[in-house]
């Protein structure tokens, strides 16, 4: 083999909320640390979190971790596991306490409490009237939570690996994992990186769609090594839409431009949300607006040379309006869409925002697949948090403010459990010969490949086809024919090469190793999305309009070996309090 | 040319926006740039993501001796 291993107590993939946050809890109880990642942690995706991080503490108005719970249970359109559920919303205020002890600058009020305010979804009594529960700093609370852990790492030693990608997982023959391998982005060199356990906290994969808000280094790297080592990746047809980003860029417009008068127009200049939403028109809610649009397109009405986007029409309100009650919206349409919206239309399509799905963990962290004992068998030394990781708290659907929370609580109790899991177990079992021969043979291939496919044509096709097939509104018979074209895009994505075959700052290299991950996350969705004959959360089809509770009760885990799928039941027991069984899901 | 490969991947950031102006940046103006500007660049570079976007989109003066580079990340 003679690569170079470093040993670690625990070894991390992921620099965001999830990856530092867990590092944190192990680094302070002495274990040795190592944290691997792509970017610089403060420069991780969890730094566009404006919103705010969901807590129950009660500072504004009254409240109750209760009604959180029951608010997550009906957001996720009870496909929820109901016991992490209430382990998280339980656990909420305590991790965001803890947080501002590290030193979290949250907004507060005058008499020195934290701050709280309104976000959709989250309610009192039970869905009754909405209640200020987001903590928030400003519009940067993940920018401050990032650089809050990141303080806190430094002070007990975390060592952190910046610009270090991780290929692989070191899986043995038991199905014991033993570690990542990795290379480092500014050498190329290869490094095992052997951990007693390894946490998977690598975010989320929107970049596998044409239109999303994710950053370019969202690209499923965890699922991607989950999935070669054969393990499943579960619900990953639950993908949560925007109606409005900029097209071709993916930039959020914010609703607030149709609430101030703003409307949609087809490319025969007509204003279609009459038709589908005769009151409400353009202000309806974000799923209606967005199925809409997807049937215009569909339907051939779609603005463009690829008739594939639609038009947000504001010149009607006049500059003075635009600039005073929509700051930011003009300069952003300039900048990414190249239009100015005082004179043109903005062209807008829904952009994928966040993965429910990813890989299945409990809600200790450990991550579980079926096995002999029952569906759920724990994989010994692998853990998942954060975005990347299927709890299941968010369901089929998110509610706002849930992932931070997510990230702080599972990061977290994944971080315990290993430390439990260390005292019982010295997990020190050999490195297996073979322990890195996936990853070499991958860079092996991209070495010797010739006259191989440009990867960011492949990359293209594969967005292209997502947001086309398997886009925010789904049609029985595209998600065929997606099905078919997913598996082509994967075929070309094999033979793909580079031409820059350097070693050091490789960014063709690590973006072709991240088409090997964002293709494993296409199939997974576009596969679990095309079998599953449902409406449910965020999975929407117009062949199968309602929620199927008889059929569709359960969880989908998709393998990459032969494009399996399998199903396994919803934990609809919470952990102490009684369950909340299934009811409409409506607002 | 390892300078501009290094530079690339620190292009690489956690909001969309930046990945989008950063991309376009490299792609028009980089190679023209003098040493001096470079190391402007490099220095941009290291700020943290909202304080770059908030330069980028003019929402905030940069100091003056970054400010021609800037003129051209704004300029796109
Ligand atoms: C625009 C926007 C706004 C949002 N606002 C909110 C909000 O207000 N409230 C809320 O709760 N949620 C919000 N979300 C969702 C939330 O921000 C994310 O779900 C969350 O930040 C994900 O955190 P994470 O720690 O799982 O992953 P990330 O923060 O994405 O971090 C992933 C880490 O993994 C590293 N990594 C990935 N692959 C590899 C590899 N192969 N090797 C080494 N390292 C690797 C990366 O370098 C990075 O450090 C928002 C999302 C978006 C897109």
């Amino acid at each position: 083999m003679g690569l170079p291993v470093r040993t670690f107590d625990a070894v991390i993939v992921g620099g965001g909320g999830a990856g530092m946050r867990a590092a944190l809890e192990l680094a302070r109880a002495d274990l040795r640390v190592a944290l691997l990642s792509k970017v610089f942690p403060t420069r991780s995706h969890t730094v566009a979190a404006q919103g705010g991080v969901a807590a129950s503490l009660g500072n504004i108005e009254k409240d109750d971790w209760h009604w959180h719970m029951y608010d997550t249970v009906k957001g996720a359109d009870y496909l929820g596991d109901q016991d992490a559920i209430e382990f998280m919303c339980r656990t909420a205020p305590e991790v965001v306490y803890e947080l501002e002890h590290f030193g979290m600058p949250f907004d507060r009020l005058p008499d020195g409490r934290i701050y709280q305010r309104p976000f959709g979804g989250h309610m009192q009594e039970y869905g009754r009237n909405p209640v200020q529960r987001a903590c928030a700093a400003a519009d940067r609370t993940g920018h401050a939570m990032l650089h809050t852990l990141y303080q806190a790492n430094l002070k007990v030693h975390t060592q952190f690996f910046i610009e270090w990608m991780a290929l692989d997982i070191v899986r043995d023959r038991d199905g014991e994992v033993l570690g990542v391998v990795a290379m480092e982005i500014e050498t190329g060199e290869i490094v095992i990186f052997r951990g007693r356990c390894t946490l998977l906290a690598t975010g989320g994969a929107g970049r596998i769609f044409a239109s999303s808000t994710n950053a370019f280094i969202n690209t499923g790297d965890g699922l991607g090594m989950v999935a070669r080592a054969g393990l499943p990746l579960q619900d990953m047809e639950f993908f949560q839409f925007h109606p409005t980003g900029v097209y071709g860029a993916g930039v959020l417009i914010t609703e607030g431009v149709r609430g101030e008068g703003g409307f949609l127009l087809n490319k025969n200049g007509e204003r279609f949300m009459e038709r589908y939403a005769p009151n409400a028109k353009d202000l309806a809610s974000r799923d209606v607006v967005s199925r809409a649009m997807a049937t215009e397109i569909k339907e051939g009405r779609g603005a463009g040379k690829d008739a594939d986007h639609i038009l947000l029409k504001l010149d009607h309100l006049g500059s003075e309006v635009i600039n005073r009650r929509l700051p930011g919206i003009r300069e952003i349409a300039i900048k990414f869409a190249n239009v100015d919206p005082v004179r043109e239309p903005i062209p807008v399509v829904p952009t994928a925002h966040y993965m429910m799905g990813g890989i299945p963990a409990n809600y200790h962290g450990q991550v579980v697949a079926p096995g002999a004992t029952g569906p759920e068998e724990v994989v010994r030394g692998l853990y998942a948090a954060g975005e990347c990781a299927c709890v299941s708290v968010h369901g089929a659907n998110r509610l706002g403010c849930n992932s931070l929370l997510d990230l702080l609580v599972f990061g977290r109790s994944a971080a315990r459990q290993i430390i439990d899991d260390l005292k019982r177990n010295p997990h020190l079992k050999p490195l297996p010969d073979d322990a890195a021969d996936r990853p070499l043979a991958r860079l092996a291939r991209l070495e010797t490949q010739k006259d191989g496919e440009r990867v960011a044509e492949v990359q293209a096709e594969m967005r292209r086809v997502m947001q086309a097939y398997c886009g925010v509104f789904r049609f029985g018979d595209l998600l065929k024919q997606g099905v078919d074209k997913i598996k082509e895009v994967a075929a070309r994505a094999g033979h793909s090469g580079i031409g820059d075959k350097s070693k050091t700052f490789n960014t063709a290299r690590v973006e072709a190793l991240e088409l090997d991950n964002l293709i494993e996350v296409a199939l997974a969705t576009m596969i679990s999305a095309e079998a599953r004959t449902e409406s449910r959360g965020a999975h929407d089809r117009a062949d199968h309009h309602q929620r199927d509770d008889a059929n569709w009760m359960k969880h989908t885990l998709w393998y990459k070996q032969g494009n399996r799928l399998d199903y396994k039941p919803v934990h609809g027991k919470p952990l102490t309090v009684e369950a909340f069984e299934p009811k409409a899901r409506v607002y | 040319m390892a300078d501009l490969d290094r530079v690339r991947w620190r292009c690489r950031r956690g909001l969309l926006e930046l990945d989008l102006i950063l991309k376009a940046f490299l792609e028009r103006h980089f190679e023209r740039l003098d040493a001096g500007q470079r190391e402007v660049f490099s220095e941009l570079l290291d700020q943290p993501d909202n304080d770059l976007l908030d330069l980028a989109l003019g929402r905030r003066e940069p100091a003056p001796r970054h400010r021609a580079v800037v003129e051209m990340l704004r300029a796109g």
